[in-house]
């Protein structure tokens, strides 16, 4: 029995039960499938990984799922070191996730749908990191963004949720155009999209051009960008960032889920996947990198003047992805995905936790907030580890993977290696200035909504913190698994990795390395100062400062202006193309006017001649009089 | 002569699924104007026992050969050399299928909307189906035109009697539009036929080769006839009257089936009558498709009525049809023919289900609809189902026909297949903004207290959600009917290629010789 097969799809017969029972029968016990189902993925990988670690790499087809011509593609699986993480990564934090939930959406009309959606997520995000082809990663790539569509727009009546899951999808299928045209590419040069044959054969392929819509360029690093499209759109790297602030509309626990813990690190997992591919091409791992940083700082300058808790961490996240697709870029995939581990934990906490505030107050406006911290001591405690670990603050499971990807950075061959080291540490001071700025302004200093609301704060019930608490074990402890030598740890997670990413060549000292690390921690410990002076000593600074850089202050509120930017030129245009000029003029004027023309002519024409015949008998006689007379002439003259 | 496998049932089956439908026709014709509902069943069981007697096409196709299968051959009108020939391949005999599947959704859905000329409604349905299947089966042009312009009739009565307020104006249009190609393509058979020697046969038509000059002269008389049934950009603005206009089963006919018929005709007679000229225009034919994709994408973003923007986006997809054929290689091909299926059986489901809320509203304007995914989740879901296959999500039928489509495409010409990707991308944005105004945001007061679907409705719409799935999950069971017949299709087309230039110097010295 292949045991492993069934943890995709466990989740599956989940969402089949609850979308068929899940109104009429189940109802308020929708969770049980759900969380059963998930719980199941998660021992069976758990057992899966132990087969992984003891060097049982599985890669096989279960059928041939499209032949034509040359093409064929089957739905296969590929579980080795990097699955193996992933799958410890979604159905771990999933399963937490979905307990969580089982508090949070208590008493919704769409409970049943929630769960159905959130099973189906998981079937999907499963899909992606288990596929052993590209056609069936992009199944899954797909998948959970049709899931992601579905749950943030789970309040579906409410317009701004409907209109963000559609973004979502939308900005999505920009980058998935990319990404399927990579697809392609590696059909044309490879002859097939399993990973296997292609990883292995594409070392063939280096210093080879190929015609691309007239330009001659490298094809490993066509191939390389084409993919990478795909993850900027999934992975919400900047220009295709857009979707992700807004998804916040969904339930928070599909924001911890779907837009902090897994499917958004999904890009990253792609590119680690694909390391064969981009690490053949220097030009390809610059733009990885160069994307990544300008995502990672432009997103954490943006999280420090936002008021929506959610927001914060969602751009949070932007940034944290940002670090992720550095570490890729320089080379250190490892790195990369060790980040992407950690951040599942304190990021999913710091959803959830932020969940749990909303669950108390009802809306998600900071400036609303302040001194919840009485009111709900676990939500603070945990929230407070979260912030602590995203800061990067020694010892706990944040610093450890971001301390990686500085020192990569740092110490990589990367020509931008340097650059980018240099905006990591930028972001080191924004990332804990950010975080507690929230935290002091939620928990700390006097409420500031209204009595109402004042009399409504609780702490959330136990199936709730409960998750909570083990997400913060997680956040203080996740870490631990990659600390490295430097430190007297033994880098455990790198050389687990080590058989599906390779090494990274690093140059540099112990003494580099310390120095590196001491002064972004250094620069990370300012931050916080900052934050403590700025929301509790004195709060008058940030709101003199907002006046003072006003253009500044309202450049960032409004976030770069990007969505009005693209408003202006991308969505306005369309739709006054359609509506104006398609609608309106080619087809209503020119080929209606053609078709509907045409006939309108022959009829016009036929009524002038029509009209020749009076059925007044000398009419008839002047005409034929005069033809004869013009065939006379005819005949005479000319013959 | 091509060798061909004479129908080895113990029953002449396609005759059988041709006729049957006209025989039910018939029972109908003489039986009392006011026996609705005995006319209502006459109509169901015939088409429910054509599909059946259809079967054995399914199951007992020879997959490993490319020649017709299940052929009947009988002297016609001897003095013509007319035959009536008919038989199915890879190419034709999904169509087959699809158009015996359609004919029984069309009489279920129309069970209780249609209340005037009961009698000569089912009449019509019927006699549709039978010229449709005709079609597809006919291998001697005589009884090939025949078929193609015997489905007019009925569909223009459809249109003209049983459609929306606008319906005269709709069914003069179809009409003509489609009789103005349809004449091209007679003078075309005919010049084939005297140049032949006198055959209608179209199994040897092919083994012929024709000058180069001429090629392309036929090609283009055909392709009027073809592009308009497609229909191809510029040609294309029959199609959204038709279908607004025409009652729900009339949409779900023209689209299912009455406008694969130009995608076969290219496939069954241009390819491999006129290789040379088809692989020259080959170019032209992308770049339509490519305008076609794009053009009808966009303008769905202007629709504000429903069907009319569902006829649009046929317009896309059958883009993606003409795309693949003409990109000349398996995966396009395959995926084109598929893809025929597949917006048979998405575009076809949609129109079904729109017939469903239009029946309780009588409103197609979207601005009416609003939220109504509170007062009919299954509906929703169903209609999500439709929707997503339309988009090409993975998992679904729609994925698998584009996804091979754009394959094809892309290896054909990369700046083809990049623009035509970027359908993709719109195809997303107009059906979720459709669906978004349809089915969510705040609840329209009008769709207030509308009952969800009943067992009627769901039985209609369930076959094709099982299609939806089962092309997407295990494509195979259908692309394998196609492989051998495409093969030996592209066969004839590409080693066309190597003679092309060949052909044009021997033309070309024709011309001088004379």
């Amino acid at each position: 029995m292949k045991l492993y097969v069934l943890i995709p799809f466990l989740p599956l017969a989940a969402f089949i039960i609850n979308i068929l029972l899940g109104k009429e029968v189940l109802r308020n016990k929708a969770h049980w499938p759900s969380c059963l189902a998930i719980i199941g993925s998660f021992i069976i990988s758990v057992i899966t990984l132990f087969d992984v670690i003891n060097g049982r790499v599985i890669n096989e087809d279960l059928y041939t799922w499209i032949i034509s011509g040359k093409f064929q593609v089957s739905i296969g699986f590929l579980v080795d070191q990097l699955t193996a993480v992933m799958l410890i990564v979604v159905t771990c934090v999933g399963s937490l996730i979905h307990i969580y939930s089982i508090g949070y959406m208590h008493g919704d009309k769409g409970y049943y749908r929630f769960f159905a959606y959130m099973s189906l997520f998981v079937f999907f995000m499963l899909m992606l990191v288990m596929a052993n082809n590209f056609l069936l990663l992009y199944v899954g790539w797909e998948g959970v963004g049709l899931c992601s569509y579905f749950l943030i727009g789970f309040w579906y009546e409410k317009r701004a949720a409907a209109d963000a899951g559609k973004k979502a999808f939308i900005v999505n299928r920009f980058g998935d155009f990319g990404f399927a045209l990579g697809i392609f590419m590696i059909f044309l040069t490879f002859g097939t999209i399993h990973y296997a044959p292609v990883f292995s054969e594409v070392k063939n392929f280096v210093g080879h051009t190929v015609n691309f819509l007239g330009f001659e360029v490298d094809l490993i690093t066509l191939i390389a960008l084409l993919l990478f499209c795909g993850a900027v759109g999934k992975s919400a790297q900047i220009p295709l960032h857009v979707w992700l602030p807004d998804a916040m509309e969904g339930p928070t626990p599909v924001s911890a889920l779907i837009h902090a813990a897994t499917m958004v690190t999904a890009g990253v997992f792609m590119v680690a996947r694909c390391n064969a591919i981009f690490s053949l091409s220097p030009d390809a791992m610059i733009v990885v990198a160069i994307v990544g940083a300008i995502t990672s700082l432009l997103a954490a300058t943006i999280a420090c003047v936002q008021n929506d808790i959610k927001r914060i961490i969602a751009y949070s996240t932007l940034s944290h992805l940002g670090m992720m697709f550095i570490a890729c870029g320089v080379g250190a995939y490892a790195a990369g995905v060790f980040h992407l581990y950690t951040h599942a934990f304190f990021k999913a906490l710091l959803f959830l936790a932020a969940g749990s505030v909303i669950h108390a107050v009802v809306h998600n406006d900071i400036q609303r907030m302040g001194g919840l911290k009485k009111y709900m001591p676990i939500t603070y405690a945990v929230m407070f580890i979260g912030a602590l670990s995203a800061g990067g603050i020694p010892g706990l499971a944040g610093f450890f993977s971001k301390d990686e990807i500085i020192w990569s950075a740092f110490a990589s061959h990367s020509e931008v290696g340097k650059f980018v080291w240099i905006m990591l540490t930028a972001v080191a001071f924004f990332t804990p200035f950010y975080s507690f700025r929230m935290i002091f302004l939620t928990f700390h200093g006097k409420f500031r909504g209204t009595h109402h609301e004042e009399h409504h704060l609780h702490e959330s019930p136990n199936v709730m913190t409960i998750p909570l608490m083990i997400l913060a074990a997680g956040a203080i402890a996740a870490g631990w698994a990659g600390i490295p030598s430097v430190l007297g740890g033994g880098a455990h997670f790198a050389h687990f990795l080590e058989p599906v990413v390779g090494h990274p060549e690093f140059h540099g000292t112990h003494a580099q390395e310390f120095g590196v690390m001491g002064l972004s921690t250094t620069i990370a410990l300012i931050g916080l100062v900052i934050a403590f002076v700025f929301y509790i000593r004195k709060t008058d600074i940030p709101v003199m400062l907002a006046r003072k850089f006003k253009f500044f202050y309202v450049v960032l509120f409004n976030k770069y202006f990007v969505d009005e930017l693209y408003n202006l030129i991308i969505i306005k245009p369309t739709f006054w193309i359609a509506r104006k000029f398609l609608v309106g003029f080619t087809d209503a004027k020119i080929i209606e006017g053609i078709v509907n023309g045409v006939p309108k002519a022959i009829g016009v024409f036929s009524n002038k001649l029509r009209r020749v015949h009076t059925g007044i008998v000398h009419h008839y006689g002047i005409f034929m009089a005069a033809g004869a007379f013009f065939i006379i002439l005819y005949v005479l003259l000319w013959r | 002569m091509e060798q061909v496998i004479m129908n080895q049932l113990s029953y002449p089956i396609l005759t059988t699924v041709i006729f049957l439908p006209v025989l039910g026709a018939l029972l109908i014709l003489i039986s009392r104007r006011s026996w609705e509902l005995w006319i209502k069943w006459v109509a169901l069981i015939t088409s429910i026992s054509t599909l059946i007697l259809a079967l054995p096409l399914f199951t007992e196709f020879d997959k490993t050969t490319y020649k017709m299968q299940f052929v009947e051959k009988h002297s016609w009108i001897p003095e013509w050399n007319i035959n009536y020939y008919l038989g199915v391949d890879g190419i034709s005999i999904l169509l087959v299928l699809l158009s015996a599947l359609t004919a029984i959704l069309c009489v279920m859905i129309s069970w209780y909307s249609i209340k005037t000329k009961v009698k000569e409604f089912y009449i019509s349905i019927l006699l549709t189906t039978a010229a449709m299947i005709g079609v597809f089966c006919s291998l001697d042009f005589f009884l090939f035109y025949i078929f193609w312009e015997a489905m007019l009739i009925p569909m223009f009565l459809i249109i003209g009697v049983w459609g929306g307020p606008n319906r005269i104006y709709a069914a003069i249009k179809f009409f003509l539009y489609t009789l103005v190609g349809s004449v091209l393509m007679l003078v075309g058979i005919i010049v084939l036929y005297l140049y032949s020697g006198r055959t209608f046969d179209i199994l040897e038509l092919m083994t012929k080769s024709y000058p180069y000059s001429m090629q392309l002269w036929l090609f283009w008389a055909f392709f009027a006839a073809f592009a308009v049934k497609v229909p191809m950009w510029p040609v294309h603005t029959w199609l959204p009257d038709a279908h607004t206009e025409a009652p729900t089963a009339g949409s779900v006919i023209l689209a299912a089936i009455l406008i694969k018929m130009g995608a076969y005709g290219f496939l069954r007679f241009s390819l491999p009558l006129f290789p040379e000229a088809s692989k020259a225009m080959t170019p032209v034919m992308l770049i339509l498709s490519v305008i076609a994709i794009i053009y009808g994408a966009v303008i769905c973003l202007g629709q504000t009525d429903l069907k009319r923007l569902i006829a649009y986006s046929s317009v896309s997809h059958m883009g993606f049809v003409t795309l693949g054929i003409f990109a000349l290689n398996s995966q396009g091909v395959e995926g084109g023919i598929l893809q025929m299926v597949n917006h048979g059986v998405v575009t076809g489901a949609l129109f079904l289900s729109v017939g469903i809320v239009y029946d309780r509203t009588h409103s197609r304007q979207i601005a009416d609809y609003g939220g109504l995914s509170t007062h009919m989740p299954i509906y929703a879901a169903f209609f999500m189902v439709f929707t997503l296959a339309s988009v090409g999500f993975p998992g679904t039928n729609g994925f698998i026909g584009e996804f091979l489509v754009l394959l094809g495409g892309f290896t054909a010409n990369k700046l083809i297949g990049v623009l035509a990707a970027t359908g993709v991308i719109l195809g997303a944005a107009y059906m979720l903004w459709l669906y978004q105004r349809v089915f969510f945001m705040a609840v329209n007061p009008k769709v207030v207290g509308l009952p969800d679907m009943d067992i009627r409705e769901t039985l209609t719409l369930v076959p094709l959600i099982v299609l939806v799935f089962w092309i997407g999950v295990y494509p195979n069971s259908f692309l394998s009917f196609m492989h051998a017949s495409v093969e030996h299709l592209l066969e004839r087309v590409n080693m066309a290629g190597s003679l092309q230039e060949a052909n044009i110097a021997k033309t070309i010295m024709e011309g001088v010789i004379r």
